[in-house]
């Protein structure tokens, strides 16, 4: 930047400038007009997200506890997480979840979608009324009522037994802490119905007009057709929902009451994160979990994008 | 990239069926369907509409008749849990944690509206060298989990003595430094056409002036869609207010709610309802002014809610 700002004014001091002059004072305004836009998102992006990026990947490698100097213990905070079983069960709780909880929210998000995709009227508010708990979802209020509804003998308790289902509590037993929160983000089915419906109206209807002419049913409609037409909503739908789900705090936070209780069976990830670093201030623990699920998130988004071209399907593209 | 394809996708127009024997057929067919969907619907609405539906009408109740109560309607409803609501906790009153709320809120969506705007047109109308690098850390930074910037950062405000302050929740929006904004306006910009700034330079406009003048008048549906969702997401923010907000006197509404749940005896399930029905107003009346803008923004730009 500084050199091609002295090579403008200098090209500026000639008394008869040349068009290549010019054009090099031009450019050089250009620079500076850019980087004088850019100014807000370059110094959070430097201050903000790469420089603490930096930062806590040094953090990893010490010990630090925010009240004394860091101290460098090399590898020892990824030995100790290796060996730590409340990070062992908090990677099993989101992990679970996320391989549960984003299927099931997107089968119920595209059978909505297809649903909505046919109707002539009301579609608008159907849209907007499903679309609602996304916006809430992750708020500390529904967790309170999820809570609430969900608690031992409970209104839902109640409605499980009149259709002869024993859950023996979900709030305070373990093992239905679980379906309580895939329950949960279910209930949000409405952000990526919305995204679905998009991409349905995408789908040209003489395909489906041409594949009646030649007598596929219903199925191999959805099969044939749908499916592969869908399929780039799809995979954008399951990164971004998959990501979304390592990230469950305050509704974990809330319900537990900042334990992660009962027996660690809602211990998510960014919950334990969130106690070893402000809680116990161990910084540079907190830190190597933090880079843990960096290098997850990203191997994951790889893998996404590797493996598409096997199953994501662009109408253009030659198959 | 694959943002890319739902957002240059939603803008090819729908096709609709073109033969009228066909139509007569769906016609038909879709006489009996429609009830059917409309069953459908309506018992999914009552499905959704349920917890939200039950927590209004708990927050009328009295506590003991709350849990396991299914049904909706209260025997006898009072305001009782309001009240007890809105005295707040430990002599804080519950404006004190609304209005913090609405500061936060506001100084968000202005942060967010200038600084995500002015970054944008950077990104879509500026050439410069670099740019495609930083455009692509920015995507980068779409899907990086925000637990690897946390810790140092509140160890720099916590030096810089801004614990206990509103500046590290508002700094970041100040600095476009949540990419997915940014990302929403560059794409915005990119389909307004450009002989408009063309033009402009022409008749020997700036950038300043191209985009005071041109640009930031055309994109004001992608302002509103950004900060509603900026007012939304700040709103329902508990991470950051409950790392950073010690004092009660400075507490957003999240943080309060949850002190007051850990405070008020577990039994007192109204108070708690009426508190969450109250913190939960101001997203559900924006939510029914501007539900197009957002359901349109969800389906163009994959935002999440």
């Amino acid at each position: 930047m500084a050199l091609t700002d002295r090579v403008t004014r200098t090209g500026g001091l000639t008394a008869t400038p040349s068009s290549s002059a010019l054009k090099r004072r031009r450019r050089g305004a250009e620079t500076r007009a850019g980087y004088a836009f850019l100014a807000p998102w370059l110094l959070g992006f430097l201050a903000l997200t790469a420089g603490p990026m930096l930062a806590s990947l040094y953090l990893a490698f010490t010990d630090y506890n925010l009240f004394s100097a860091p101290e460098w213990i090399g590898l020892d905070n990824f030995r100790t997480l290796l060996e730590d079983p409340r990070f062992a069960q908090s990677a099993k709780v989101t992990v679970i979840y996320a391989l549960v909880g984003t299927p099931v929210k997107l089968v119920a998000a595209l059978a909505v979608a297809m649903l909505l995709n046919n109707a002539r009227r009301g579609q608008g508010f159907y849209r907007s009324v499903f679309y609602a708990p996304s916006l809430i979802g992750a708020s500390v209020s529904i967790a309170i009522v999820w809570k609430a509804m969900f608690i031992d003998r409970g209104i839902i308790d109640q409605i499980g037994q009149n259709f002869g289902f024993e859950a023996g509590g979900w709030v305070g037993n373990p093992s239905m802490t679980m379906p309580m929160f895939v329950l949960l983000a279910t209930w949000q089915f409405g952000a990526p119905m919305v995204i679905f419906l998009a991409g349905l109206k995408q789908i040209p209807a003489e395909l489906y007009e041409a594949s009646s002419v030649d007598g596929a049913g219903p199925v191999r409609k959805f099969f044939s057709i749908t499916l592969p037409m869908l399929s780039p909503v799809l995979f954008f739908n399951l990164l971004l929902e998959t990501i979304n789900s390592f990230q469950v705090f305050a509704s974990a936070f809330i319900i537990s009451g900042g334990t992660g209780g009962p027996a660690g069976s809602t211990l998510f990830y960014t919950l334990y994160l969130y106690m070893r670093g402000f809680v116990d201030f161990r910084m540079g623990y907190a830190s190597a979990m933090a880079w843990v699920l960096v290098v997850v998130v990203g191997l994951l988004t790889l893998i996404f994008f590797r493996t598409s071209r096997y199953w994501v399907h662009y109408s253009g593209e030659a198959k | 990239m694959s943002t890319d394809q739902v957002v240059t996708g939603t803008a090819a127009a729908v096709s609709h069926e073109s033969s009228a024997q066909l139509r007569r057929r769906n016609r038909s067919r879709s006489r009996l369907g429609s009830v059917g969907f409309h069953v459908g619907s309506l018992a999914l609405t009552a499905v959704v509409l349920y917890p939200a539906l039950w927590m209004l009408m708990s927050s009328l109740k009295p506590s003991s008749e709350i849990v396991g109560n299914v049904s909706l309607v209260p025997t006898g409803a009072s305001l009782d849990n309001f009240v007890t609501a809105l005295n707040g906790i430990g002599g804080v009153s519950f404006w004190t944690f609304f209005w913090n709320s609405v500061i936060l809120a506001v100084g968000s969506v202005v942060g967010i509206a200038l600084s995500s705007s002015v970054s944008a047109y950077a990104f879509a109308r500026i050439n410069f060298p670099g740019r495609n690098l930083w455009f692509s850390l920015m995507i980068g930074t779409l899907l990086l989990p925000f637990h690897v910037v946390i810790i140092p950062q509140y160890i720099v405000f916590n030096n810089l003595g801004l614990v206990n302050t509103f500046v590290p929740l508002l700094i970041g929006k100040f600095l476009a430094a949540e990419a997915f904004f940014v990302f929403l306006m560059v794409q915005f910009m990119r389909n307004l056409p450009r002989e408009l700034d063309e033009a402009a330079r022409i008749d020997g406009a700036g950038h300043i002036r191209i985009f005071t003048a041109i640009m930031l008048p055309l994109m004001k549906p992608a302002l509103v869609t950004a900060s509603i969702f900026a007012f939304i997401w700040s709103w329902n923010d508990f991470f950051g207010p409950l790392l950073y907000l010690k004092d009660p006197s400075l507490f957003s509404l999240p943080v309060a709610l949850r002190i007051f749940v850990d405070q008020t005896s577990t039994s007192d399930y109204g108070a708690q309802m009426a508190m969450a029905v109250l913190a939960l107003i101001p997203v559900l009346l924006f939510f029914l002014v501007f539900q197009r803008y957002l359901v349109a923004g969800v389906a163009t730009q994959g935002l999440k809610g």
